[in-house]
């Protein structure tokens, strides 16, 4: 925080603070993660997270545990306390914290549009999506036939509507059109979730900016690799990048035209914080680059957090089995 | 000296002095008992077990499997807990005691129970899935009807217009009847309908959608449904809202078909035919009333269930708890090397050895075991846990102590001195007897109240008496004096005494026989007076308490056998604290007894600005001037007194007693290190001169600037007292006697309720909060910091008595 800003913090966020390093205090620590992995059954695990702050949300799930359950419950109350300080958040915190729901959001509307492609049942998807990016009429996706439907159906009501606006056409929604669909609306997305960023000012521009340009590369990164061999033309994959971040606009010219990983990481190599990521993977390789840029990922968000600046704390480590 | 020191040694031991002498000890138990002993030994409650593998989690535990088999059934236990409060039934007050179960056998019990109501409540489930369904089927058909036949006049009215232009002649006078047979062909025009029910919160949202999916080529009609329906997830009741949808087209009816899943809306169909509905109708309510009997049969069966498991619950529970609790212990306890028996460590007061021994033969004969069970002492290493046995009356003044730090062990308690100087010194900054009236009032009536706060009527009962007591002193009551002992001893100087509070009055007869005459009230002179009163009672009393509180080093370090802690900290202490302010309540006493005018800031300032000089008016004594220079030099005397030698003596000792490693032990036999031997003998490697030396001084500076500050922080019970009885008087003048001066009623009324209200907000609530608080802090602060180290922790028994239901 700098210069005035935190003589006026605690007006609007201080019990939002508070609340925040309180959850810190619940989350799992290295010893807990430790006797984790000593765990032999998943009742072992439940046994283990019933003296955390888990245990609540558990504690009444009769034995025969699953794997999903745990995992549900644990996702529960993640999903609890973020609604908990939703309603507690005011402006511009409130709105900030409504952003970060909208990357879920959009991973919903495209979980829901490819599996009723695949003509799976609405309920069982409706049951993978991802809690925090829940709004009123998702299940109504289903009804959509093409995306200028899906727009003017349902997302229209929904925050994303601006997002959408690029990408509408009358095709028929096929799974290479979700995919457009999906990183043209991540694009719209990211560059808003910048700009407001950047208007809020002080040390959440800092910091959120450093953390949605990682974002940004990454998904450049990863349209550009699942791109490769595909028919999307240069100029396409180019209109999917976002408009900021480390590699904007050199880096997303020398992305724009690689034909192989190993130009991509001829590309990225150029870029001193990208360059530690890529020295750990060997040529040719593609498989390790994700669970790479995941670490660094989490990595920066754990360094955000332990900055314990407002709403960069909301993203908390997870159980993960 | 040594006659003294013998009968101090020959006082009787006092229970809440020292805390319990412990001892450690080592249980053997064969594992066939081991079971039932440690169930005993809960029942008794007078051994703490030591965690033996505090190394290993939780679950690589030996008998991680029963915790997990109570863990479900505590699991099982709550579900019906659960199941019986959705019911509405309430658990029985008077639980069925029972003998108690084996654990397998409410094991079986419990599966077989949880089965039987799961089993229950899901054919309860599916008959109320078709129930609701029958009851929105006919909800739909009641009022879609509504909505149907006007609709379905219009499309016949639109019909007729065709059949108009081709059979003009048919002009109108159509029965209801032949308006019904000819909805078909509108059928067959396209124009069709949907008709169901929604939930009334969605129904704004679903009609938006359906309009938007259908290019608002449709109609949407709605009616609320009048009747609530129960939601089968939730179990809650929701307001539904019927609708009907009409359309064209066979794509629009997909889409509307599809809308209407995605909103979790019930579609019925409902003929088009009247007599057909009427029919349906019929049919409907006849299934609807069958499987209401059904469904209350159903429901009294469950609760029939449930009613009888309500009057186990409660025992079950607490088995639960203690079979947990028993696992939980045995758990701690380490298998020896033959894997037969059952080690454990454990902390017990020696006096219930004996008891202890008992329970364990008990359990060794009660489970038929061939081997009996070990019980012997084991030496410690670490400090043992504090235990004072307290009751319901002195637990409450022990909780007051500890909140601020748990006794070392057997180190010297306050709290039984706190018993009564708390209430004491709370009473003196309340002193009031109408307020403590209404305390004492409180203390019997809402005694429950406080005790949720404090476990502490008694403190209440005794801060209000003592209220009542010091505001008898100070002759207050909601501050009013009253003429209780006797008249005043003043009198007017003439007869009218109209000038009674600007020209003074004559005293006439003996004091007043029983604290502040009432005459001083209203006077000129009153504030003087009674600050004057009041600070110099302060400070008396807060000097006597430090004075305890130096006195309970001396008990403490005699307890532990320290002369050095006697000679160069209590000795310099104690001349220190009353050359200054021993001195200082002397003369207090002696101008009190004697009526002197002397000024004593005056005396105190100039006993250190010029001692040598002249006391003039001020003298109280003879020989008052070579006593000050004497005590003066005592004070001067003891600052290096509690300095220096301690720190030089200790390294002296140390050095030693391990000049020669082999003679290291013998040498110590006289001066222990520390109070403490174990840590003593833990540290004893690395004696750090400057540490210990640096610490000394801390520790004098400290005496010596908080002799002063101290005794300056006693006098908060002058400023808290007289803010009390001059908000009081406020009260009473500024309101009561205000109001009262009006001959309205309501003014009275009012002021009356205002004064109440001041009285018991202000008065009764903040002050006694404030003065709590204040009375709070000379003690850990003031009183304790002379002696008490507060660096034990609690003795915390296995017992099922303290088992509460937090773990739920």
């Amino acid at each position: 925080m700098y210069g005035f800003e935190a003589m006026t913090f605690n007006i609007h966020g201080g019990y939002l603070e508070a609340i925040v390093r309180g959850h810190r205090a619940g989350l799992l620590t290295a010893t807990d993660y430790n006797n984790l992995c000593q765990c032999e059954t998943l009742d072992d695990i439940k046994m283990h997270l019933s003296a955390t702050e888990y245990g609540p949300y558990l504690q009444n799930e009769p034995s025969p545990l699953h794997t999903t359950t745990i995992v549900e419950k644990c996702t529960l109350k993640l999903v609890d306390e973020y609604k908990h300080m939703l309603c507690q958040a005011t402006e511009p915190l409130s709105t900030f914290l409504e952003y970060i729901t909208y990357g879920h959001m959009i991973d919903n509307v495209v979980l829901i549009v490819t599996g009723t492609l695949h003509e799976r049942d609405v309920q069982e998807l409706l049951e993978k999506c991802h809690p925090l990016g829940m709004f009123d009429s998702i299940a109504t996706l289903a009804v959509a036939q093409n995306m200028r439907e899906l727009y003017r159906l349902v997302l229209v009501d929904t925050p994303l509507a601006p997002y959408f606006s690029e990408c509408i056409t009358s095709e028929d929604l096929d799974d290479m059109n979700i995919e457009i669909m999906r990183n043209t609306l991540y694009k719209a997305y990211l560059e808003d979730f910048y700009k407001f960023c950047q208007k809020l000012g002080g040390a959440t521009a800092e910091i959120m900016s450093d953390l949605l340009a990682f974002e940004a590369d990454r998904r450049a990164v990863n349209i550009t690799i699942n791109s490769i061999g595909t028919e999307l033309t240069r100029d396409d994959r180019r209109k999917l990048y976002s408009n900021f971040g480390l590699l904007y606009p050199y880096g997303h010219e020398e992305l724009a035209v690689c034909e192989d990983i190993d130009q991509v990481r001829g590309a990225m190599e150029k870029y001193p914080p990208y360059q530690s990521i890529f020295s750990k993977l060997s040529y040719g390789e593609s498989q390790m680059l994700d669970k790479a840029f995941y670490e660094e990922e989490v990595k920066r968000l754990c360094l955000a957090f332990e900055q314990q600046i407002k709403g960069a704390g909301d993203k908390e480590p997870d159980v993960d089995l | 000296m040594e006659r003294i020191e013998k009968l101090i040694d020959n006082l009787p031991p006092m229970d809440l002095m020292r805390s319990e002498k412990m001892t450690l000890v080592q249980l053997i138990i064969p594992v066939e008992s081991a079971h039932r002993a440690i169930s005993y030994l809960g029942e008794l409650g007078l051994l703490q077990f030591r965690d033996l593998n505090s190394e290993r989690s939780p679950f690589q535990r030996t008998f991680v499997n029963q915790v997990k088999r109570c863990g479900e059934m505590s699991r099982k236990l709550r579900f019906f807990k659960d199941q019986i409060s959705k019911a509405g039934l309430l658990s029985s007050v008077h639980p069925v005691v029972e003998p108690d179960l084996e654990l397998e056998e409410l094991e079986i019990q419990l599966a077989e129970h949880e089965h039987e109501l799961i089993e229950m409540n899901s054919n309860s489930e599916k008959l109320r899935v078709t129930y609701n369904e029958l009851l929105e089927f006919k909800l739909v058909l009641q009022k879609a009807c509504g909505f149907l036949l006007p609709s379905s006049n219009h499309a016949v009215a639109e019909e007729r217009e065709l059949t108009e232009n081709i059979y003009s002649n048919d002009d109108y006078v159509e029965t209801a009847s032949l308006l019904e047979q000819e909805t078909r062909p509108a059928d067959q025009s396209g124009l069709r309908f949907i008709s169901g029910i929604i939930c009334k919160s969605k129904a704004l949202r679903f009609e938006r959608m359906l309009f938007r999916a259908t290019r608002g080529n449709m109609l949407f009609n709605q009616a609320p449904a009048g009747e609530e329906i129960m939601d089968p997830l939730s179990a809650e009741m929701v307001e539904k809202t019927v609708f009907v949808v009409h359309f064209s087209g066979e794509q629009a009816r997909t889409k509307i078909l599809k809308i209407c899943e995605a909103f979790g809306a019930n579609c019925y169909p409902v003929p088009d035919d009247i007599s057909k509905q009427r029919q349906i109708t019929r049919e409907v309510s006849s299934h609807l009333s069958e499987l209401e009997t059904t469904l209350d049969a159903g429901i009294r069966h469950r609760n029939k269930a449930l009613t009888s498991i309500g009057y186990h619950l409660t025992q079950w529970t607490s088995m639960v708890r203690r079979e947990k609790a028993v696992y939980d212990t045995l758990n701690m306890l380490n298998f020896d090397v033959t894997k037969k028996c059952l080690v454990g460590e454990g902390w017990c007061p020696i006096f219930a050895k004996a008891q202890i021994q008992e329970a364990l033969q008990r359990a060794t004969f009660d489970s038929s075991s061939q081997v009996g069970i070990i019980f012997h002492v084991m030496d410690a290493v670490e400090s043992p846990p504090t235990y004072f046995r307290t009751n319901h009356f002195t637990n409450a003044y022990q909780e007051i102590v500890d909140a601020y730090g748990v006794a070392r062990y057997q180190e010297a308690n306050p709290a039984v001195y706190t018993v009564v100087t708390f209430p004491f010194l709370f009473a003196v900054m309340f002193g009031d007897w109408g307020h403590g009236i209404c305390l004492l009032l409180g203390a019997l009536k809402l005694g429950s109240f406080m005790e949720m706060l404090f476990g502490g009527r008694y403190v209440l009962l005794l801060m209000s008496l003592f209220s009542i007591y010091c505001g008898l002193i100070y002759n207050e009551f909601f501050s009013v004096p009253f003429h209780i002992f006797g008249g005043s001893a003043y009198k007017c100087r003439d007869v009218t005494c109209s000038d009674a509070k600007s020209a003074g009055l004559i005293k006439f007869r003996d004091p007043y026989p029983f604290g502040v005459d009432p005459s001083w009230r209203g006077s000129r002179s009153e504030l003087p007076f009674l600050n004057s009163l009041k600070m110099k009672m302060s400070i008396l009393l807060g000097v006597a308490q430090m004075n305890l509180g130096i006195i309970l080093s001396y008990f403490n370090a005699r307890f532990f056998r320290s002369s050095l802690d006697i000679r160069y900290q209590f000795v310099p202490q104690m001349i220190f604290l009353n050359s200054l302010f021993g001195y200082l309540s002397l003369l207090i006493i002696i101008k009190w007894c004697t009526g002197s005018q002397a000024d004593l800031y005056h005396v105190m300032i100039y006993m250190f600005l010029s001692p040598t000089d002249d006391l003039g008016e001020n003298e109280l004594f003879w020989g008052q001037r070579p006593l000050q220079i004497v005590l003066l030099l005592l004070a001067l005397v003891a600052v290096p007194w509690m300095l220096f030698p301690k720190p030089f003596i200790l390294k002296k000792l140390h050095s030693e007693r391990f000049q020669g490693r082999t003679y290291g032990l013998l040498g110590s036999s006289e001066f222990d290190l520390d109070v403490e031997p174990d840590s003593a003998r833990d540290h004893h490697e690395e004696f750090n001169f400057s540490e210990v030396f640096v610490h000394q001084m801390i520790h004098s500076i400290e005496f010596v600037l908080g002799a002063v500050s101290n005794t300056a922080s006693y006098l908060r019970l002058w400023a808290l007292s007289l803010a009390h009885s001059e908000l009081s008087t406020v009260f009473y003048e500024k309101v009561l006697l205000l109001a009262w001066g009006y001959d309205n009623i309501v003014i009275r009324l009012i002021g009356l309720a205002v004064f109440a209200f001041a009285t018991a907000f202000i008065l009764l609530m903040m002050e006694t909060l404030s003065a709590f608080l204040h009375a709070l802090r000379l003690h850990w602060v003031e009183f304790q910091n002379k002696f008490y180290h507060g660096d034990g922790y609690k003795f915390k028994p296995f017992s099922f008595a303290l088992i509460t239901d937090d773990d739920d």
